[in-house]
């Protein structure tokens, strides 16, 4: 009550808490389609494309195979995918109000958006660490260094999906926001070369692919295991969709928590 | 018409007020949600704020909690402005419908309310247990009936321990059990002397529940009193009768008669004691034809929140 017993504080970093985290982690692993996108679908994508014995027997790099480079594309396309997820989540919770109701509390929207991205790292990393755990069984081949290098530089640069999704997320306040955003992100991953590398799409296709969001990830992920391509040109084609998608996020979450 | 049932502004200013409305103004474009209200709640208060839909109720609670900014005066909580007050957990909310996760559970949802006011867990379990979910808790919030789930609001708006709490419609929707157990709920709570401001459409609610009620229209206050003088205010029976040539300063003479109006050669008295007058007009007067209702809060209400009050119709 009013009485003058009662601490009133407002909680540190605004709000974000490994407590919040928690939560919301095990509320996104009872999403059962979240969890066959980014952890299911990615493995089973790789199996069906990426084991036949042309694949395993072709080499790559030093010590790998065919069916490492496509794990690797397949370890970038469920990072892609579950940190867009991540991301958009945003958009199911303004849809539910459920934004609103978090105002009521001393929660700072930047704090929000900052446990947004935490946990779409964190369901990106083990759409990573699954997809390698199933590829690693089943006949993809990389040397140790590009195991752990492609794998990190798959989650690390998978941020710039997590802001694609926050972008999506405040721009769309719908429901089912990845039932829009799943066929988005497969165009994008084939104009990328995720799903055919790029030299195999011909000459014009090629040059837009260099300027598509998804081509520098997958270029960056591979480049332990290829030890090929622009490293640079696929750089700034990462740094600059990140750059644009965080300034569409934070335009959009700039009208949404103004208080009007 | 403004009637004003002084709710008696304490004279020693000593308590700091729990709500301060200062000549609040909330614009929307060209449309005025909220045109001028100055409004002081004390601590402790129970106060019901009545009125049609698109009066202003809701853009009035929304500044109270933050959610909007006035577009002139100033609103403070306990002396602080809004979205303070609501970050310290000072002032919370039921809000009308929505902000619930669906593939959350009860549990899940109050826990993070905890969490994000660093309340300790105990106080999940506790809130769960005065807002009557505690046996539900395993449930999912999408398995959960709308009392159901407007209760798990309650539980949430009661984490902080709030030193006011604002309902927005509480009960919208709700069949007539879960109202009686939500206002069951509210009335425990509220028992221990926390201020309450609810927002609602329903009379009967206001009359049950509040010591003080605001009436609004059209984004002003046009009513302010405690319940009891305000249904004092609102209480009486008109006598109807047919009475040609009737002069008004007579029957305003009559005794017992509050009010007089004469359409034509119709009359209607006014009154506490009704069946006094209608002795008097049928003993003492050629009256006929009499009729005699009576006027309860709701017609108060309808009066005071009609869109077209006589007399100040063009």
């Amino acid at each position: 009550m009013s009485t003058a017993t009662v601490p009133r504080n407002l909680p540190r970093f605004g709000g974000f808490s490994t407590g919040m985290i928690k939560l919301e982690l095990r509320r996104m692993v009872r999403n059962r389609r979240t969890v066959i996108f980014t952890v299911v679908m990615p493995p089973v994508f790789f199996l069906l494309f990426g084991t036949d014995a042309a694949s395993r027997n072709e080499a790559v790099g030093a010590h790998g195979n065919v069916s490492g480079y496509i794990l690797v594309s397949m370890a970038v396309y469920g990072a892609m995918l579950a940190t867009t997820s991540g991301g958009a989540m945003v958009s199911i919770e303004r849809a539910a109000g459920w934004s609103r109701q978090l105002r009521l509390t001393p929660l700072k929207p930047i704090a929000y958006v900052a446990v947004k991205l935490a946990l779409a790292m964190i369901i990106g990393a083990v759409a990573v660490a699954v997809a390698f755990a199933v590829g690693s069984v089943t006949g993809a081949k990389l040397p140790v260094h590009a195991w752990i290098g492609c794998g990190l530089l798959a989650w690390v640069c998978a941020l710039v999906f997590a802001a694609f999704g926050l972008f999506m997320g405040y721009l769309l306040p719908s429901e089912n926001v990845m039932q829009l955003l799943g066929p988005v992100l497969a165009v994008l991953s084939f104009a990328g070369g995720l799903f055919v590398p790029v030299d195999k799409l011909g000459h014009t296709f090629a040059t837009i692919a260099e300027f598509t969001p998804v081509y520098g990830v997958g270029e960056i992920a591979r480049y332990p295991l290829t030890q090929d391509g622009n490293l640079w040109l696929a750089a700034l084609n990462v740094i600059v969709w990140t750059a644009l998608f965080s300034a569409g996020a934070m335009w959009r979450f700039r009208r949404d928590t103004a208080r009007v | 018409m403004t009637l004003t049932a002084s709710p008696g502004i304490p004279v020693s200013g000593t308590a700091e007020p729990a709500v301060d409305l200062d000549g609040v103004v909330k614009r929307y474009g060209a449309v005025t949600a909220v045109d001028g209200i100055d409004l002081r709640i004390r601590p402790g208060e129970v106060v019901a704020l009545l009125g049609p839909n698109g009066a202003g109720k809701t853009t009035t609670v929304d500044m109270l909690l933050g959610l909007a900014q006035p577009t002139e005066g100033t609103v403070r909580v306990y002396g602080r402005k809004p979205h303070e007050a609501v970050a310290l957990g000072l002032v919370s909310a039921v809000m009308q419908t929505g902000g619930l996760l669906k593939d959350y559970t009860v549990e899940e949802t109050v826990k993070l309310t905890a969490v994000l006011f660093g309340k300790p867990q105990s106080a999940v379990g506790a809130a769960l247990h005065r807002a009557g979910i505690a046996d539900i808790g395993k449930r999912l919030v999408g398995k959960c009936s709308g009392g159901q789930q407007q209760r798990l609001r309650f539980a949430m708006a009661l984490l902080p321990d709030p030193d006011l709490l604002i309902l927005d419609e509480p009960t919208t929707g709700m069949d007539v059990g879960g109202r009686h157990d939500f206002w069951q709920a509210i009335r425990r709570d509220a028992g221990d002397g926390r201020t309450v401001i609810f927002a609602t459409h329903y009379l009967e609610e206001a009359d049950a529940y509040a010591d003080r009620v605001v009436f609004v229209r059209r984004g002003r206050i046009v009513a302010d009193g405690t319940a009891s003088e305000v249904k004092a205010l609102a209480s009486g029976r008109t006598v109807r009768a047919t009475l040609p040539g009737a002069v008004v300063s007579q029957l305003e003479s009559i005794t017992g008669v509050d009010t007089v109006e004469v359409r034509g050669d119709t009359v209607y008295l006014h009154g506490r004691d009704t069946d006094g007058i209608a002795r008097h007009l049928l003993t003492s007067t050629p009256a006929r034809d009499l009729e005699i209702t009576s006027r309860n809060l709701e017609e108060a209400f309808l009066t005071l929140t009609a869109d077209s009050v006589p007399g100040s119709a063009a």
